[in-house]
C-alpha cells in the first residue's frame, strides 16, 4: 500500500508540471493572472488558434521542424562512416580521435555561437536551415558516432569478412549488409539528434533572425506584456514532435544510452 | 588447382603467429590443420584466404603468385566457428549471395541454391531468417553458401566447435561428402584429434605457428617426427616418461627399472623420453609387457571407458581403459603396456622409435 502510495506522489511530481503547461494553454489570460484555477474555468481554443493562423508561428515550427530534420540526415551520414572506421580499423591516433569527439560535447554552446555567427555572416549562410542544421552537428556527430560505433562494434568481423569472400563491393556490402544489422543503432542515433537539435535554443536563435520556433516562444512579448497562453499552447506543441519519436523508438532508447553495448 | 605456401610468416606487433609454413595441398584432397587454440590455425586459413597480408612468404596458386591479391579477386569460400550469415536476408537469400555478387542468371542461381539446400537439408527453411534457424542448421547454412559457391579453396575454421555433440557427429559425416564433389583444396581446422583422424586425408600438426608435421593423418598419427607433432595428435595428452638408457635397462625416474627389450634393445646409452598413448596402458599384464607400479589419483568415468590418473613419482599419466573401473583414489595400482608400443624419442624431442618399426630411424623435417 505505502508503495502504491510513493508510486503515485512520483507520478504526480512527474506530470504536474506537464499538466499545468497543457492547462495553461486552454485558458485565456486574465483567467491566468488573476485566480488560480486546477482546470480552465472558462476553457478557449484561442491559443492554439492564433498559433495555426499566424504564419509566424507556423513557419517557426516548419523552420525548426526542417533544420532538425537536415541535421539528423546530416549527422548520420557522416557519423556511420566515421562509427564503422572506429569499430573496424586500427590507425594512428584512433583512440585519441575517437575521445576527442567526445569533447566537442564539453564544451558550452555558447562558446561556439560567436565563431559561427561571424563565419555564417561573412559567407552568407546567416539566418538559413543550413546555418542551425550545421551548427548543431557539432554536438550531434560525435554523439552519432559513439552511438553507432558500439552497435557497430556488436557485429561480428566475420560478416564484413564473408561479405569480402562472396565478392561484395564495400558499399553494396555496406547498404545491402550492414545496414540492416545495425538499423536499431541508426535509429536510436537518429533520435538522439532529433532531441539535442530540436531543443538546442542559443545557437538556433544566435545563427537566425529569430525564426526557430524555440526563439519565437522567448521573444513573445507585447506591449500589454506576456501571453501566458499563447505560450503555454505553443510548448504543447513543441512536445509533441519529440513524443512522437520517443514512441517510434521506446524500445531501443535504453541500448542507445548504453551505446550499443547492452 | 594446387595451393602452395612457400615459407610463410605472420608477425603481427612483435608476436609469431606464423614461422616459416611451407605446405603443399593438392585439388581434391582433404587437409586437416591440427593444433590447440593459438596454434596458427585461424592465422593460416586467413593468410590462404587472402585476408590477411604475410610479413614474409609467397602463396602460388596453380603456379601463379597470388600472395597480396584481394580475397574479392580468389575463388575462396570460408566457414567460421561462430555461425556467420546476414541476418537481414533470407535463408534463400543467403545462400544465393555470392552468385548474385557475380550476377549469375535468375534460373541457374536458382537451380544452384536448391541443390545446395538439398545438399544441407534445408530445403524447408528457405523463407526463413537464418536468426530463427538452430544452431545446427545455421551452420548448413553458412556451408551452404560455401557450397554453393564453387570455389577453389574451401576454408572451414572449426565448425563443428559450437554444436553440440550429436550434431557435430551428423555433419562431420556428411561434410567430406557435401564437398567431394566440388574437386576443391578443402582445409579443416581443428583442436581434436579424434576428427582429423574421422576425415581422413592429410593432416597438418600445428604448434606456436610452425608446421610440425604434415602428411596422411594415418602416418602421421602412427608416425609421428617428433614428440611435439605427438603430443599434438594425441587425446588425451601422450603420457611421457623422462628415463636413462643403461645397459639392459631403462631407469625411470622414480628409481625404478624397466627391460629393455625388443626394440628398445637397441638403444645406445643415455636419456631418452618415452611415449605412451592412455589407450595402450592396460591394468592386467601380458606376457612380454612392462610393468609400472604406482598410485591411483582420480578416475573420470565416460559411460563405457575409464579415464585413470595415475602417479608414480614424478610421472603424472592417464590410462584409457575398457569398462567401468572405480578405483579409490590412493589405492595402489599397476599399469602395464606393451614395449612394442612406446614411442621413443631423443632429448630433443626427435622421434628415435614408433610403434611397429623396429630400427631406429633417422627423424625428417615435414617439408610439403
Amino acid at each position: 500500500m505505502s508503495r502504491r502510495i510513493i508510486f503515485y506522489a512520483y507520478l504526480v511530481c512527474l506530470m504536474l508540471p506537464l499538466y499545468w503547461l497543457i492547462n495553461l494553454s486552454f485558458k485565456g489570460n486574465v483567467e491566468i493572472s488573476t485566480t488560480m484555477t486546477l482546470w480552465p474555468i472558462e476553457p478557449t481554443l484561442r491559443n492554439y488558434a492564433i498559433i495555426f493562423t499566424s504564419p509566424e508561428w507556423f513557419d517557426g515550427f516548419l523552420f525548426s521542424l526542417s533544420y532538425v530534420a537536415l541535421n539528423t540526415i546530416i549527422s548520420i551520414s557522416v557519423a556511420l562512416p566515421a562509427a564503422y572506421a572506429f569499430s573496424r580499423y586500427c590507425f594512428l591516433g584512433d583512440k585519441h580521435l575517437f575521445f576527442w569527439l567526445l569533447t566537442n560535447r564539453m564544451a558550452p554552446a555558447a562558446v561556439f555561437a560567436l565563431p559561427y555567427f561571424n563565419l555564417y555572416s561573412s559567407i552568407g549562410l546567416f539566418d538559413s536551415v543550413w546555418a542551425v542544421a550545421l551548427a548543431h552537428c557539432i554536438f550531434n556527430v560525435p554523439l552519432a558516432v559513439w552511438i553507432l560505433e558500439g552497435f557497430i562494434s556488436g557485429v561480428p568481423r566475420e560478416i564484413d569478412e564473408t561479405a569480402r569472400i562472396d565478392g561484395y563491393s564495400f558499399p553494396r556490402f555496406f547498404v545491402r549488409i550492414f545496414m540492416p544489422l545495425i538499423a536499431n543503432g541508426i535509429g536510436v542515433a537518429a533520435f538522439f539528434c532529433f532531441m539535442f537539435s530540436w531543443v538546442e535554443l542559443l545557437l538556433a536563435r544566435t545563427l537566425t533572425n529569430s525564426k526557430a520556433i524555440s526563439s519565437i516562444m522567448t521573444r513573445s512579448v507585447s506591449a500589454s506584456g506576456i501571453d501566458w497562453g499563447l505560450l503555454a499552447a505553443a510548448g504543447v506543441l513543441t512536445l509533441i514532435p519529440g513524443a512522437l519519436v520517443i514512441w517510434f523508438v521506446r524500445n531501443h532508447i535504453a541500448k542507445g544510452f548504453a551505446l550499443g553495448r547492452v | 588447382m594446387s595451393l602452395s605456401l612457400q615459407d610463410i610468416s605472420l608477425t603481427v606487433g612483435g608476436q609469431h603467429h606464423l614461422r616459416d609454413i611451407a605446405l603443399t595441398l593438392e585439388r581434391g584432397t582433404v587437409n586437416v590443420l591440427l593444433g590447440p587454440t593459438r596454434s596458427g590455425k585461424t592465422s593460416l586459413m586467413r593468410v590462404m584466404a587472402g585476408l590477411d597480408p604475410t610479413t614474409t612468404g609467397r602463396i602460388i596458386a596453380d603456379g601463379r603468385d597470388v600472395t597480396g591479391q584481394p580475397v574479392k579477386k580468389r575463388s575462396v569460400a570460408m566457414v567460421y566457428q561462430q555461425f556467420i550469415n546476414y541476418p537481414a536476408l533470407t535463408v534463400y537469400e543467403n545462400i544465393a549471395s555470392p552468385l548474385r555478387v557475380r550476377g549469375a542468371p535468375r534460373a541457374e542461381i536458382d537451380r544452384r541454391v536448391r541443390a545446395a539446400a538439398a545438399l544441407l537439408k534445408l530445403d524447408n527453411q528457405l523463407e526463413k531468417t537464418p536468426l530463427k534457424l538452430s544452431g545446427g542448421q545455421q551452420q548448413r547454412c553458412a556451408i551452404a553458401r560455401a557450397v554453393v559457391r564453387q570455389a577453389d579453396l574451401v576454408l572451414l575454421d572449426e565448425p563443428l566447435a559450437n554444436l553440440d555433440y550429436k550434431l557435430r557427429e551428423e555433419l562431420r559425416e556428411e561434410l567430406p561428402r557435401i564437398f567431394a564433389e566440388t574437386n576443391a583444396i578443402f582445409v579443416y581446422a581443428t583442436t581434436e584429434p579424434t576428427e582429423a583422424l574421422m576425415l581422413g586425408g592429410n593432416t597438418a600438426c600445428l604448434a606456436e605457428g610452425r608446421l610440425l608435421q604434415f602428411g596422411p593423418a594415418a602416418r602421421v598419427y602412427r608416425r609421428p617426427d617428433s614428440l611435439e607433432a605427438a603430443q599434438t595428435f594425441s587425446d588425451p595428452p601422450m603420457n611421457i616418461a623422462e628415463v636413462t638408457k643403461r645397459g639392459r635397462e631403462l631407469v625411470l625416474p622414480g628409481g625404478g627399472a624397466i627391460a629393455a627389450d625388443g626394440a628398445l634393445a637397441a638403444l645406445g646409452d643415455g636419456p631418452y623420453r618415452l611415449g605412451v598413448r592412455a589407450h595402450h596402458l592396460e591394468l592386467a599384464p601380458r606376457p612380454g609387457s612392462l610393468r609400472v607400479p604406482g598410485t591411483v589419483d582420480v578416475t573420470e568415468i565416460t559411460g563405457s571407458e575409464s579415464y585413470i590418473h595415475v602417479h608414480a613419482g614424478p610421472l603424472r599419466w592417464v590410462a584409457l581403459v575398457a569398462g567401468v573401473h572405480e578405483l579409490e583414489p590412493g589405492s595402489p595400482i599397476a599399469v602395464h603396456v606393451d614395449p612394442a608400443r612406446l614411442f621413443v624419442f631423443d632429448p630433443e624431442g626427435r622421434v628415435v622409435i614408433t610403434p611397429g618399426s623396429t630400427a631406429a630411424h633417422a627423424p625428417q623435417r615435414a617439408r610439403g
